[in-house]
This record gives C-alpha cells, structure tokens and sequence, in this order.
C-alpha cells in the first residue's frame, strides 16, 4: 500500500467581485465600487488514496467536489494546505479542453498529450491505440473544428486513458455520452481497478458510487463529512440530504418524520427464493404527514436490484407511531444477502423525508442451480 | 504489478513514480523544476501556434516574413529616401535592428492576452500557465532566426562582411532579449487576466518604446550629444532594448561612422565606438540583469496566478 494522493489540510478560499470593473477607466472613475466577498469552498480537507483504491466523492452541487478535484488535478492552487501527487494523473475532467480547433485530430493527440504531462515518444507508442479506441481512423488527419461533438469527446476521452496514467480522475463524465461509450468508460474503469491503478469519481449519483468504488468521501459546504466504506458514506450523505431538506422546510410540518425498527412476523430475515415475505416498518411521526413510500434492494457488491415507491397512494403519517406493511408476493431473487433501504419522500419524489439505509438486511436461500442474482425460470429444451 | 501498457512495456511500479507536491505558493525552484519538466509541452504550444497562424493560408510561413519585410521597406523609404538621413547602406542598419525588435513586439502583442484568450484552458487543464507566454515568446523566436537567416542571405548577396571579432557576443546578447521579453510577456499576460486594458495599453506603449529605441536612427548621431549635455544618457539606456539593438548593428553594419551620403557629406558617428571587450562586459552585466528579472517576473507571475480562475 502505497500512498498515491495525500491531501493535507486544504482549504481553497474564492474571492467573489460584486460588480467588478475590468478596465482601467472603470477603475479610475470607480475606485471603490464593487465589494470583494471571500467563499470558502474548501475547508481543511483531509484525507489519503493510496494504490489499488477506488474512491467516490458525493456531494450536492456547490458541496466543493469539482474544486477538490480540480485541486488534485492541480488546476486550481490551494489556499492552504498541501496535496501530494505520486504518479502520473489523468484527468477526464473537461474531455477535450486542450483541444485547439485548428488543428488535426494528430496533432491535438499530441498536444493534448503534452498538456497532461506526457511525452512525444510516450505518445507514439500508444497512438494506434488512442485511434482506434476511438474509431476515429478516418478523421485523424480532419481537422477538429469539423468534428461532431461525439467524436470530440471520443478523442479526448482515448487520449486520458490511453497513456497509461497511474491515477484516473472522472468527474460526472460518465453522464455524457451514448450509452456504447458509457459501456467503454465503465469497461475502462473496471480494468484499471484490475491492474491496481487508483481512480477518484466524482459524482452526485450514489448508485455510480455503489457499483464502482471501494470508498466514498462526502462533502458539505466544502467540509469533509465523512470518508470510509461506500455504504456507511452513503448513509450519511443520505442523512445530510435529510438535514438540508429539513433545514430549508419553512412549514416544519415533516420535521422529525423517522424510521424505526423493520420487523418480520416470525423474527427472522431468512426467505426461499420464489417465497413471499411480509415485513412491517415503524414510522414515527410528530406532525399529520402525507408522503411516499420508497424501498429499495441492494446487493452486498452494491447493486440496485429494486426500487419501488407507493407513487399515487402516499402513506398518511399520523402524530405518534404508525406502521407500515410491506408484502412481498414473491421473491425472485438468487443465494444471497441483500440490504433493504426503506424511506420517505415527499409526494412528489424530490425531497427524501426520512430515510434508514441498510434497515433491514435478508437472506434468501436458493436450491435451484440457476446462477446471478434473479431467478429468471428459464428452461431450456432442444426443438 | 503483472499488467503491462499496450505497448507491452511493464507497468512502473508505484512506489518508484515521482511525487508532486501542490501548495498554494510553489517556491521558484519549484516553479523552474515544473517549468523545466514541461519543455515537451512548450515546444508542442510553440509549434501548434506557428502551425495554426499560417494553417489556412497559401504562402504558410512565408507570411512571417512579409510583414518585416514591409515595414524594413517602408522605413527605408521614409528616412533614407525622403528624409535623406544619410545614411550608407541604411537598410542593413534598419534590418539588423528590426530583427530585434520584431522578436520583441510579436512576442509582447501575441502573449499579452494569450491568457486570457486561452481561459478555457487555464481552469481545465494542469500546466504551469506561464508556458502560455512563453510559448508566443518562441514562436517569436522561431520567427526572429527566420528572420537573422534572410539578413545574412541579404548581407552575403550585397557583400557587406559582419564584424567577426564581434560576433560572438550575439549569443549573449540574444539570451538577455529572450530573459527580457519572457519577463515582459509574463507579466503583462498576468496583469491583462486583471485589468483588460493592458493589451490595448501595451500596444500604444510598444509603439512609443520603438522610438525609443535606437532603430530608424543613429544614437550617436542624433540624440547621443543632448542626451550627454544633460546628462541623462544613462536614462536612455535604462531600456534594455537599446543595448541589444546596438550590438546587432555594431555585429552587422560594423561602421561605427561613416561618410554621409548627402552634399556635403559630413562625417557621421553612427555607432559608439566600444571595444569588444566593452561591449562583452555591457551585454553580460545585462544578462545578469535580466536573469534576475526573469526570476522575480516568474515570481510576480505565480503571485497574480493564484486568482486567475476567479478573474477569467
């Protein structure tokens, strides 16, 4: 275990202009206009990635993600603190903004090339790759300027990560896209994570996070909230979510909605595939609340198997404790062990109310020889 | 590590890889040692600009030369032709100067708002942002020994013999006009991410710092004598341009007086009459000068980096 990124007490301030005069005369004619707000983005970060590593980093928009990336990247410079790179890093952050529009998609391969930090010969050596990883062997001597805005990001996304970089950074790239070069990243990635390279995705898609990274950090307001196994940093994403949506209820009629003990009649989480199941969910409630209810099933390796919600018949909290049932007529699902996160959302599904990640975890006993994780029933015959 | 690049080339393991430290204020040497690691970078830029500048057009580089060649042209005609300076063979003056100073002005004009033009750039992609000025302070180069190439093919064609025993100086003074420009184009590409105004500003400067500049006329000839009366010749060779512009003149047009062309053809001092070994202390006693000023111009720039993303 090697430590390939150590971030030590950064702190990344902005200064924000209020009506900022850019030319000389405005100054001369304003010297005093315009007011200069300092904005912590980042607040004593720390944290450490060594080889090997999968690392997600969630946070909701404005949470200071981008910033610390771009820190690690070294595009921006910390206000304080230090980072310590070991390696070479690509970074698919803006794919293709070192791409000058007049030149040949050659030249930019090299240029782009140069910008991360790799040589000519380096370059020469994995050229073929980076054409053909980007099926763009006919337009490589086109100039870019008459690229489509796929076959741009095509180029640049096979250059970063064609050569060969000991970190990868991806930050939301895999959102763009159609959905074959979606499958060619996430082909990338998991290759990486075979030879033992590190990479850091960011994202505000815990899913993406659930089914890529070993660890995820959260980041609020520019703190570091947490940082530990995927699961447990979700969680607590997940509650500041609830925190945020709860902070920002002007009415306070959901405050204090939460989820309590998840029971099964007989006691016991333990079920046959293709058997049903009834658990009950305890809810407690201050306040009369109208709302959704949400449910979902995970794997053990992350994967979302289900989620369903009571859309368009919505829970009615009482004051006090309610219960809810949940019935499963039927559990299609292969050996294994699954995590039940249940919630509340608001009618229309946009703020989560309450949540408990991992309420509930079962164990489904399969006999069958089928192999995955659903019981699909298929028989197979010759005709 | 087992797996190998596509190349077949074994993976380096991680532990030998180089560390890169980021920090909010890299000292100079740290500044130099990035810089230095990143000349595949600076020739990549200088040669994508050269590339891209004459890309679409039919006669390509070529154009690099028809400016030059204009104005050499055009100042010939207004001060030996029309305004009868007197000058013998005022074109190898004029030229030996210009190719001085058109380094100096395509690299401050094309630098100064390169930064600016290139923000996309600057808040996506990891690179000492320096490199971006110095990389039109190149492409200036590359256009300035195209240039030096012409004169000595113009001075071979004519048979006018250069000052061999000066010669030698040139590299010397070459590697102070590139110390000077570079710090020039680095600091005004920094200052323009802050006040828009010094690109224009820089222009009509450049303008005035050409007459400033002993080209289109002789300083021992013209202004040399006032400029001693007063006793504020020193002030004129605060401008580091001139010393350099001097020694090119004294290394190509070699005559440091000669007869004046014009009735009743007066003896002319065109260049001083320094020895060599005078204009070596000079040019290296400016060369220590603008190293330093190199070092606090890349110092400067790091200082004005730190807010860039927030000005662009």
């Amino acid at each position: 275990m090697t430590n390939v990124i150590e971030v030590s007490n950064i702190s990344k301030q902005f200064k924000i202009h209020h009506e900022r005069h850019k030319s000389l005369k405005e100054r001369l004619l304003h010297p005093k206009s315009g007011t200069t707000e300092l904005f912590s983005a980042l607040v004593d970060i720390d944290f450490t990635i060594s080889d090997n590593e999968t690392v997600g980093i969630v946070g909701q928009n404005g949470s200071g993600k981008s910033t610390l990336l771009k820190c690690i990247c070294g595009v921006l410079q910390p206000t304080t603190g230090e980072i310590r790179v070991r390696g070479s890093l690509a970074a698919l952050l803006e794919l293709g903004a070192g791409f000058q529009h007049e030149l040949s998609g050659r030249d930019n391969v090299y240029l782009y090339g140069a910008m991360l930090g790799f040589s000519r010969k380096m370059i020469d050596n994995i050229f073929d790759d980076i054409v053909s990883f980007s099926v763009l062997e006919k337009f490589i001597d086109t100039q870019v300027k008459f690229y489509s805005s796929g076959m741009y990001v095509r180029l640049a996304f096979a250059v970063a990560v064609n050569v060969d970089p000991d970190i990868l950074v991806v930050d939301e790239v895999l959102a763009v896209g159609d959905e074959s070069f979606q499958a060619k990243c996430l082909d990338r990635i998991a290759r990486f994570q075979d030879e033992g390279r590190s990479i850091l995705l960011v994202t505000h898609q815990a899913d993406q996070v659930r089914a890529v990274c070993d660890r995820a950090l959260v980041l609020d307001g520019g703190h570091l909230i947490a940082d530990g196994p995927v699961q447990e940093s979700l969680r607590i994403f997940r509650e500041h979510l609830l925190d945020d949506a709860i902070e920002h209820d002007l009415a306070g009629v959901q405050s204090n909605v939460s989820i309590g003990a998840i029971t099964t009649p007989s006691g016991s989480f333990d079920v046959r595939s293709g058997a049903g199941m009834h658990f009950d969910v305890e809810i407690n409630s201050e306040g009369p609340y109208s709302g959704n209810f949400v449910l979902e099933f995970f794997t053990r390796g992350g994967l979302l198997v289900s989620r369903s919600d009571a859309q368009g018949s919505p829970v009615n909290l009482h004051p006090g404790r309610n219960s809810v049932g949940v019935d499963l007529a039927q559990i299609p699902l292969l050996d294994g062990i699954y995590d039940v996160n249940v919630g509340i959302v608001d009618t229309h599904g946009n703020t989560v109310i309450a949540w408990k990640e991992q309420g509930a975890t079962i164990q489904v006993i399969y006999d069958g020889r089928e192999g995955g994780i659903v019981e699909m029933g298929a028989s197979i015959q010759q005709q | 590590m087992s797996s190998a690049t596509p190349a077949g080339v074994p993976r380096r393991p991680i532990e030998d890889a180089p560390v890169r430290v980021l920090s909010a204020r890299p000292n100079l040497l740290t500044r130099l040692k990035n810089l230095a690691n990143r000349r595949e970078l600076l020739t990549s830029l200088i040669t994508s600009d050269i590339r891209i500048k004459y890309k679409s057009s039919v006669l390509g580089i070529f154009w690099s030369m028809l400016a030059p060649a204009m104005t050499l042209g055009i100042y010939f005609l207004v001060f030996s032709v029309f305004l009868k300076n007197g000058i013998p063979n005022f074109f190898i003056y004029l030229f030996s100067g210009l190719v001085v100073w058109n380094l100096f002005q395509t690299a401050i004009n094309t630098a100064t708002g390169v930064i600016v033009d290139r923000a996309s750039l600057v808040k996506k992609v990891s690179f000492p942002r320096e490199i971006l000025a110095l990389a039109n302070v190149g492409a200036s180069v590359v256009y300035f020994f195209i240039q030096l190439g012409v004169l000595a093919l113009v001075l071979l064609l004519v048979g006018h013999a250069p000052a061999w025993n000066y010669m030698w100086i040139l590299p010397v003074s070459f590697a102070s006009l590139y110390f000077f420009t570079a710090s020039v184009a680095m600091v005004t590409s920094a200052l323009n991410v802050y006040l828009r105004d010094i690109k224009h500003l820089m222009e009509v400067m450049l303008m005035l710092w050409f007459y400033l500049t002993p080209i289109v006329y002789s300083y021992e000839n013209t202004i040399s004598l006032k400029l001693h009366r007063h006793g504020i010749a020193l002030l004129y060779f605060l401008n580091p341009v001139t010393l350099i512009v001097l020694t090119f003149q004294r290394v190509f047009y070699v005559a440091t007086s000669v007869t004046s062309t014009v009735a009743p053809h007066p003896i002319l001092s065109i260049l001083p009459t320094w020895s060599v070994s005078h204009f070596l202390f000079l040019n290296l006693a400016l060369l220590a000068i603008m190293v330093v000023l190199f070092l606090v111009s890349l110092t400067i720039f790091g200082r004005l980096e730190g807010n860039f993303e927030s000005e662009l």
